[in-house]
Order: C-alpha cells, then sequence, then structure tokens
C-alpha cells in the first residue's frame, strides 16, 4: 500500500474510533496516546478498525512502533 | 422519572422511545433522560399499555414524578379519572416511572395484541378510518372513555403536524451535498459519526451549533429523503409494527434516527457543575483515607501477552480488564469495601458492580457499572467495557448502569499518570486507582530484575473500614493478579 493510501485509512480509522479529534491534529509527529488522548480501549478499536479497513493486523508487541500518527503511517504503508 | 444516579435530582425527557398505545414489557426501553451528566435510556418497570405521556418532550421535572401512565389495556380508564381510585393497589406497588391503573378484569389476549376494547360510536370509528387514525391509540374524553368524534380530529391533527417539520426540512434538504473544498467544519463528534453512517459529506452542511458548528439535527436534515432513516408515525405505523418490542440498544445504534442533544458546550458545563457538586458533598461527608501499593504485574502481563498473541485483534485483552476482574474478586472478599453508605449506616451489596469512570472527550467524566463483574469471565469483561465505555462517550447509557455502581475504578494510568487517588462517589465507600503499567526495576530473592508493574491506591471511607482492612483489600489485589489465568 502506497503512503497517501495508508494515511488516508489511518486517518479515517481515527476519525472513526476518535470524532472529536480535528483532521488538522494529525500530523506525523502526533502521539496518540498523549496527544490525541485515546486510552488503551480506542487504540485496540483503532487497531481493529485498521484491520478490518486494510487487513493489516498489528500484533501487540509491534505496539510501540505505532505510537505515533505518522509511525502507524510507515506501519500499514509497509505491512499493506 | 427513576433517580438515574446519587446525586440525580431532576431530569428532563428529550425523547420518547415508545407511544401512546404501545404494548411494553417489562425493561423495555421507553424514553431517553437528560440528566446533568448525560443522555440515558429508561426502562419501564410495568407491563401493559402506554395509556398517556404526563410530561412533554423537553420537560425538567423531579425524580419521583410519575412521567407516563400505563394501563393493562388501551383506553379502559378514562384519563381524567385519578389514578388510584380503587383499593386494589397499595402506593407502594407504584413505581416512579408510571402509575398503573388497576388492572382490568380481562387483559389483552397476548403480549402485542391487546384486545380492541375501545368504546366509540360506529360513526366515530368510521371517522377515525377514513382519517387513518387507529381508535385503539386514542384516549377517550367521552362518558367512560369513550372516544368522541373530537377526540379524532384532534388525534389526526397531531399526527399531521408531527410530520409537517418532517417534510419541511425534507424540502429544504439539498439534493446532493455541495462538493465543498476541505474546510475545517466545526462539529459535535455524535453529528461527525452520524455523518459517517449515513455516508453525508461535512463540510457541506451549514451549521446552526454554537459558532457554526454542524449538530446531529443538521446532519439529518442534509439527509435525502429517501436516504433518511424513518421516523415512526402514529397513523403510518401498522398496529404490529408499532407494537413490537422497542429495538434493543445494539439495533438502535443502527438506526440512527433518535434525537440527541448535542455535546455543545452547555452540556459540558452542566457535567462539570454535576462533578462539582457531587465531589463536594463527597469530600464534606466521607472522612477519606488513603493507601497505595506497587502491583507486581509480571505474571499477569506475560500471560496477557501470549494470550494476545494467540487471538484477532478483536477479541484481544487490555491490562486494564485484569485490572478490574482482580478489583471485583476482592471486593467480593472484603465486603467493608462493596456498597453503599445511606442513612447512617453501611449496606453491604451481595452483589459486585464496578463502576468504571470513563473520561468523556468534551470534558468531565462518568462512572457506569458493570454488573456483576466478579461473575464474569475476563472475555466477558473485556467486551462488555469496551462496550461500556463506547456507549458511555456515545451519550447512551443506560438507567441501571448509571444509578448503582456500589465500589468504583478509575484508570488515569491509561493516560500517563502513575498514581490516582480517588474521590469517593457517595453513596459507595470506596475508590480503586490504577496508575500506568510500567516496567520498574524489581528486587526479587536478592536479585534485581525488571519487572512491569503498576500503583495501585484505594480511597476508602473510615466511618466504614479502617486502614488494616484496607490494606487487605490492596494485598488481595496484588495476589489475585499473580495467578492471572484464574481470574
Amino acid at each position: 500500500m502506497n503512503e497517501q493510501d495508508a494515511r488516508q485509512a489511518v486517518e479515517s480509522a481515527i476519525g472513526k474510533v476518535a470524532p472529536d479529534v480535528e483532521p488538522g491534529d494529525l500530523e506525523g509527529g502526533a502521539r496518540l496516546r498523549q496527544d490525541l488522548e485515546l486510552d488503551s480501549l480506542d487504540f485496540l478499536r483503532l487497531v481493529e478498525v485498521i484491520s478490518e479497513a486494510t487487513g493489516v493486523d498489528i500484533p501487540e508487541a509491534d505496539y510501540p512502533a505505532v505510537a505515533t500518527v505518522g509511525g502507524l503511517v510507515s506501519y500499514v504503508a509497509g505491512h499493506g | 422519572m427513576p433517580s438515574l444516579g446519587a446525586d440525580m435530582e431532576h431530569g428532563k425527557v428529550v425523547e420518547w422511545l415508545v407511544k401512546p398505545g404501545d404494548y411494553v414489557h417489562k425493561g423495555d426501553l421507553v424514553a431517553a433522560v437528560d440528566t446533568d451528566k448525560t443522555v440515558m435510556d429508561i426502562e419501564s418497570f410495568q407491563e401493559g399499555v402506554v395509556a398517556e405521556f404526563l410530561v412533554d418532550i423537553g420537560d425538567t421535572v423531579d425524580v419521583g414524578t410519575p412521567i407516563a401512565r400505563i394501563t393493562a389495556t388501551p383506553a379502559e380508564v378514562p384519563p381524567s379519572q385519578p389514578p388510584l381510585t380503587s383499593g386494589t393497589l397499595s402506593p407502594d406497588a407504584r413505581s416512579p416511572l408510571a402509575a398503573q391503573e388497576p388492572t382490568p378484569a380481562h387483559q389483552g389476549d397476548e403480549a402485542g395484541h391487546p384486545e380492541p376494547a375501545v368504546k366509540a360510536a360506529p360513526p366515530v370509528r368510521h371517522l377515525a378510518h377514513t382519517l387513518g387514525v387507529d381508535v385503539g391509540r386514542i384516549t377517550g374524553s367521552g362518558p367512560g372513555g369513550e372516544v368522541v368524534r373530537a377526540d379524532v380530529e384532534r388525534a389526526a391533527a397531531e399526527t399531521l403536524t408531527a410530520a409537517a417539520p418532517e417534510e419541511a426540512a425534507a424540502q429544504q434538504a439539498p439534493e446532493m451535498p455541495a462538493p465543498a473544498e476541505a474546510r475545517r467544519v466545526r462539529s459535535s463528534p455524535l453529528a461527525r459519526r452520524l455523518a459517517a453512517e449515513l455516508g453525508v459529506h461535512l463540510p457541506g452542511i451549514a451549521g446552526t451549533g454554537p459558532g457554526g458548528a454542524v449538530t446531529e439535527d443538521d446532519v439529518l436534515s442534509a439527509v435525502p429523503p429517501r436516504g433518511r432513516p424513518p421516523r415512526e408515525h402514529v397513523a403510518e405505523a401498522p398496529p404490529s409494527e408499532a407494537q413490537r418490542p422497542e429495538p434493543t440498544p445494539e439495533a438502535a445504534e443502527e438506526a440512527p434516527r433518535r434525537k440527541r442533544p448535542t455535546a455543545a458546550g452547555g452540556k459540558a458545563e452542566s457535567l462539570r457543575q454535576a462533578v462539582g457538586a457531587l465531589m463536594s458533598r463527597s469530600k464534606k461527608e466521607i472522612p477519606h483515607y488513603y493507601l497505595s501499593t506497587t502491583l507486581d504485574l509480571a505474571a499477569a502481563m506475560a500471560w496477557m501477552q501470549a494470550a494476545n498473541q494467540q487471538r484477532p485483534v478483536t477479541s484481544r485483552l487490555v491490562p486494564s480488564a485484569l485490572l478490574l476482574k482482580a478489583t471485583a474478586l476482592a471486593a467480593k472478599e472484603v465486603p467493608d469495601m462493596n456498597g453503599f453508605f445511606t442513612k447512617g449506616a453501611f449496606q453491604p451489596s451481595s452483589g459486585v458492580h464496578l463502576g468504571v469512570a470513563v473520561a468523556l472527550r468534551h470534558g468531565g467524566l462518568v462512572a457506569p457499572a458493570l454488573h456483576d463483574a466478579d461473575t464474569l469471565t475476563l472475555d466477558e469483561l473485556m467486551d462488555q467495557l469496551r462496550d461500556l465505555v463506547s456507549r458511555a462517550r456515545a451519550g447512551r447509557l443506560q438507567r441501571a448502569e448509571m444509578a448503582d455502581p456500589t465500589i468504583t475504578v478509575t484508570n488515569l494510568g491509561d493516560l500517563g499518570v502513575e498514581s490516582v487517588y480517588g474521590v469517593i462517589y457517595p453513596p459507595q465507600v470506596a475508590m480503586v486507582g490504577f496508575g500506568k503499567v510500567l516496567e520498574q526495576p524489581w528486587a526479587h530473592n536478592g536479585m534485581l530484575g525488571i519487572r512491569h508493574a503498576a500503583i495501585a491506591t484505594l480511597s476508602a471511607d473510615h466511618r466504614v473500614s479502617d486502614g488494616l482492612r484496607g490494606g487487605r483489600f490492596l494485598a488481595r489485589i496484588d495476589e489475585l493478579l499473580q495467578a492471572p489465568a484464574d481470574l
């Protein structure tokens, strides 16, 4: 999957899980927990939505790699 | 108006989920009520037919005020008659939701098909038929509850006015949302979710909310008429349709026809005030004592990570689920932590209804309950936790969930703090706080290693327990977490 599709999938998934997050807040360096205030249940739901939309399954061991919006986009692009 | 929480004094009916003439079972959802904290669905405490509403949408009434009248068969008793005219019903049999009519000798032959024992003269029935009004749904104002011509005409007029705004909105709705450039649109979370569900393009909608924000209503009126979820009208719905039980919350989720107030600034403010008033009362009335301990989570985290590797993402666990389950089991074993302090005395609770503090995205928090959390398997608890948190954030909690937690857990660690000392929710007597799960240096058997650990705190009521008992409770949580497979 190319970077642009991955970014779109990630933005749409975050919009679903946390509808209050403004699209303008989704910079590459934004941290999902600290900056976007997703809790562990939100995060799990995010992983689930991304898996449904793109087929990319993120195992728990890879969670540290997807702690930021940019990290998540690269991960989805690299594995999709 | 049932009490939806210890601090609730009044509530506002924002939506009826049934209409007069509907057959309701005990437990069916009948109305949505806006408290200062959230919007909740409330259920019927009785079985029967909704005879009439005693309050209007938008009315705020005190807890205990009857809001609807439920009778065993429709229009059997005239509404002008006071609810209690015979001695067959004792006052305590009246629920706060509805004043039940004395049950007549015969009842509807089966659920969903109440007998059409409506008094109405043939010409009146004919008129009703012509106007498309079901006489069975009309409350008669004639002698002995008889439906008269005026009742039918009024019912027909009400149907028309109910339909009118809908049609007006449909005409105003643009055929297709304008393909606007991607400008920033202020909108409520609910509006955004609804827009996503209905496939509406948000920037194409003119907002009517504060600061031009797009509200749920704006989204609804932007939907092309054929794509709009249908709203039921009294006269349009065939009887079988009208009398089917209210859809389950899950079904309602699929059909976003329901009007909710949007999460505007006023809501956050009233929620803030409600939280503030409750916490002030807690700090004034409850002599808190505080304890903390560090939980050794090496076994629990290793078990959970191994379990999650085998699982698809839909059934993965989070550490909170293990912490909550251990807390529920410990609360069952140490009853001084679990129950209510009311009227100067402590009543322990036999069931553990674990309140889970959920931070709301627009500010404030609610703490709905996981019922009988000690009896749930970890997977069940995890499922219910996810469901509860998502509904809490969407403002779709049910009455029982708000009203009866017997002990509450706050899990701020999820967002990064190491420890949290909570304020007890009256009339509960204990609040457990979990901090962040961290890898820490850990000395064990003379060796230094690295383990997952988290700080657990307890705020408890000194009128009910002492530090010794509280300490035992926290220690028990730690012990239970050492055997995660048994949780």
